[in-house]
């Protein structure tokens, strides 16, 4: 609530520096997913990495350090999601059905409430992507959801200095309309496969001109980023609920070789083995009741552990608004009650979409050397009556269920639907104590 | 796989088919809602009915009894506001009949006339435990058209009944207005035109109390008029859904110049009203705890539930009607979340067992376990509310109609 802009310019200034003090949680029941849970377990962190986890005296803490009382606490891996449409995202218009020149970075709200929402619901890190209303409606982003004031803030940069992110696409359903939209399925897989060969074209026209800017074609900003798909450097997100659908998705990946992603699933449990036999991994919704649109009818809560016996690598995601960020952790808890292993349960919800989006070296663990990105929960994250009580990314704490705003966010109630004002950037945005 | 479904659809059909059993129902803790929870309960059910509810060591079970045993026992659930039956799971325009476009105020559409009671989402909730709803004609127009109480079993309409006319469904706000410039097109219009509609009930009220010549002939039939008349008599309670705290505080005021019994719908800035809320004296049926927030529904809470709880403000919670995905919600799983945001468990129970019967006006036969009232039952493994627990039977009039792990 300090709009004194000294005070803020400190406290941009301190996000930058990360915390250098190390942190040590102590005596809490810690689950790692990389290795088994510890029921009485330290996690040190510092310069927004984790230092060490272990159980209690297994661990040196660095003197120093501040330590916080964590006893009855559960502290877990911060949460990745790997479907949702939280701060606005815009992607394609209604021009033509496959607009991979489109980009999601061009259109976020960092400020909306949905976002401060998904921290609240635990959520550090978010593939951010455009509707379903297209074959391909342009380019997802994975992102941190770091307390940032533009969308440079929140972006997850690769070694080559590239945005990580991936690649919409849809099948079924929703994408058909009048042309030059699909009418039918086997309209849509030919207008996405006659895509993909231009950029198989196109792509060996560049290669054909080794670098020569003579030869190199007119530079076609929808066939670069099908390129990038065909290279396996942006990963397709595809929508796809009924069987078939799932199975035509599987098909052009094999035809094309490209990385897919298979998300929704509603019909997974009836070609669960067809999956694992593609190795293709899924992003699982799990949805209250079956139907809501014709391909959804025969949706089953069974689909994860359908899933976990054929052994596919899967994860959960919001499809945030569809499902509430602030309740994610209830998904994986419905799919237990529908079968699935607890441990397999909370690997999807956080390695398992960390691997998902090729971000499993930075995060989805807590292990010594990862960004500093956990939750830490008043019980067990399968338990309804559990509560976040602080989101930390990078080693900088996001979210803190004892402040009144963030708690605001978190139940609902007058004012928590508005976009987070900037100026009201609190005292624990920063991490650390700021010195006026 | 298909096969295996088309089976259990088979079983549960043919389940459905059997007499009613007399039912000896075990559980570790029964809650009755009518009294301290039970441990190492029983509940006995002859003949469809509750016949006795006590501690096993002073319950003798009579031979021939069934017996079921799970970890919790409570009443069958009771959703105190649903559209399950006229919504159908598909979402295809032929079958969602919650709806009627033509006029904005249609309260003669019955409910009886429009259910389906084959429809797969009834077997859905059904499998959680749900064995009670109030359901019907949805928000989305000013007066909808009516509401029924259905058990969650029944081959017709008719049969699935219990109160084939329980309410007339309006709705205020955004919700109420009417479509591409038709009136009401704003919130003075809502309730200008709901006025006039009461001052014509009024009318033909006092007409047919008094009539001018004892030998006038009676009044031509005029179903929509008889509607509002039922209501002006306090024989049908109007459920008004309102999001917006003006619209809530709207809906009061007409209720007092007309003094109708109220039903509050859905309320998701209840919060910002309570003490209005509370002085008028209706109750409320709450909306989803996992409603989606948004427009006229920004401001709700997870924590609106126990805020009408510590206020004493009589309400029930509901599953709602849904546009897209979930086609329904689960009444057992929005209690839950209202439990794990500031109700007590026993709170949590009430809003859908015997706060939902009382408040629907079938508090005398449903809601609770006590003698005399149906046999209406649900089953758990643990803790209802737990996402990882399942419901292991419902039971319905004496009649194990699921059974499994759900």
């Amino acid at each position: 609530m300090n709009r004194n802009p000294l005070f803020l310019a400190a406290l941009f200034a301190s996000i930058a520096f990360a915390q250098s003090t190390p942190i040590a949680y102590t005596g809490a029941h810690i689950i790692p997913i990389s290795g088994a849970e510890i029921a009485d377990g330290v996690i040190v962190i510092q310069n927004g990495k984790i230092l060490a986890v272990g159980a209690t005296g297994a661990v040196s803490i660095p003197s120093g350090a501040q330590l916080v009382d964590a006893k009855s606490k559960v502290i877990m891996p911060g949460i990745v999601d790997s479907h949702s449409h939280i701060g606005e995202p815009e992607g394609g218009d209604a021009s033509s059905p496959i607009q991979p020149d489109v980009r999601v970075l061009d259109s976020i709200n960092v400020h909306a409430a949905q976002i401060e929402k998904a921290r609240a619901g635990g959520v550090t890190t978010a593939n951010v992507m455009p509707g379903s209303g297209h074959l391909s409606s342009g380019q997802t982003l994975y992102l941190k959801l770091r307390k940032g004031n533009t969308i440079e803030d929140l972006l997850i940069k690769l070694p080559d200095g590239s945005n990580a992110g991936g690649l919409k696409m849809a099948n079924g359903t929703n994408p058909r309309r009048a042309p030059p939209f699909p009418g039918t399925r086997g309209k849509a897989a030919a207008l996405v496969r006659a895509d993909l060969i231009k950029a198989q074209e196109y792509k060996a026209k560049v290669a054909a001109a080794k670098g020569d800017a003579s030869k190199l074609p007119p530079r076609d900003l929808r066939m670069e980023a099908l390129v990038e798909v065909l290279d396996g450097k942006r990963t397709v997100h595809f929508h796809t609920h009924r069987h078939d659908d799932i199975m035509t998705v599987i098909r052009l990946s094999q035809e094309f070789h490209f990385k897919v992603v298979l998300h929704h699933v509603s019909d997974g449990w009836m070609v669960a083995d067809e999956i694992a036999k593609a190795k293709t991994p899924v992003s699982v919704i799990m949805i209250d009741s079956p139907g809501g649109k014709e391909e959804a009818k025969d949706l089953s809560l069974t689909t994860p552990a359908r899933l976990e016996a054929a052994g596919v690598l899967f994860g959960f995601h919001t499809d945030d608004g569809i499902t509430d960020s602030r309740l994610f952790l209830r998904s994986a808890a419905i799919a237990v009650r529908a079968g699935l292993s607890r441990s397999t349960a909370l690997y999807a919800m956080t390695m398992a979409n960390a691997r998902i989006l090729d971000l499993d070296a930075r995060v989805g663990t807590l292990e010594a050397g990862k960004d500093a990105d956990f939750i830490v929960l008043s019980g067990d994250p399968l338990s309804v009556y559990s509560h976040v009580l602080e989101t930390w990314i990078e080693g900088q704490k996001v979210f803190d269920r004892g402040d009144p705003h963030d708690r605001l966010e978190q139940v609902g109630g007058p004012g928590a639907s508005h976009d987070q004002n900037p100026f009201w950037t609190d005292d624990d945005g920063g991490g650390e104590e700021v010195q006026q | 796989m298909k096969r295996a479904v088309v089976l259990m659809a088979l079983s549960t059909a043919a389940a459905l088919t059997l007499a009613a059993q007399n039912l000896a129902i075990k559980g570790e803790t029964v809650y009755t809602m009518a009294g301290a929870p039970l441990r190492d309960g029983v509940v006995l059910i002859h003949d469809g009915k509750i016949e006795r509810v006590g501690v096993a060591s002073q319950v003798k079970i009579p031979s021939g009894y069934q017996t079921l045993t799970a970890t919790i026992v409570t009443p069958g659930l009771v959703d105190a506001h649903s559209t399950v039956g006229l919504t159908g799971y598909e979402n295809a325009p032929t079958s969602q009949d919650q709806l009627e476009r033509g006029a904005a105020i249609q309260p003669e559409l019955r409910a009886l006339d429009a259910y389906d009671p084959q429809e797969r989402l009834i077997e859905w909730v059904r499998q959680f435990g749900v064995t009670t709803m109030n359901t019907g004609h949805g928000p989305g127009a000013l007066v909808s058209g009516q509401t029924m109480i259905v058990k969650t079993v029944g081959h017709t309409a008719d049969e699935a009944a219990i109160v084939p006319m329980a309410m007339i469904a309006a709705s205020l706000g955004e919700d109420g207005r009417g479509e591409q410039g038709k009136s009401p097109g704003t919130r003075g219009k809502e309730i200008a035109m709901l006025r006039t509609e009461f001052i014509k009930a009024q009318e033909a009220l006092n007409k047919s109390a008094k009539p001018e010549k004892p030998e006038a002939k009676t009044p031509d039939r005029d179903l929509k008029t008889e509607a509002f008349i039922r209501v002006l008599k306090g024989e049908t309670p109007l459920l008004v859904t309102a999001e917006r705290a003006r619209d809530v505080i709207s809906a009061i005021r007409l209720a007092k110049e007309f003094n109708f019994k109220l039903i509050i719908d859905s309320c998701s800035e209840c919060g910002m009203i309570i003490s209005e809320v509370k002085a008028s004296g209706y109750p409320v049926i709450l909306h989803a705890s996992m409603k989606r927030a948004g427009g006229e529904t920004e401001n709700i809470s997870f924590e609106d539930a126990a805020k009408l709880a510590a206020a004493g403000i009589p309400f029930a919670l509901q599953s709602g009607y849904e546009g897209y995905v979930p086609k329904t919600r689960v009444i057992l799983w929005e209690a839950a979340i209202a439990a794990a945001n500031g109700l007590t468990f026993d709170q949590a129970l009430a809003s859908i067992t015997i706060s939902a019967a009382k408040l629907i006006g079938v508090g005398d036969r449903l809601g609770s376990l006590e003698a005399g009232k149906d046999g209406d039952v649900a089953l758990y493994d643990g803790d209802p509310f737990e996402y990882t627990t399942h419901c292991v039977g419902t039971v319905i009039n004496g009649k194990v109609v699921s059974s499994g792990k759900f």
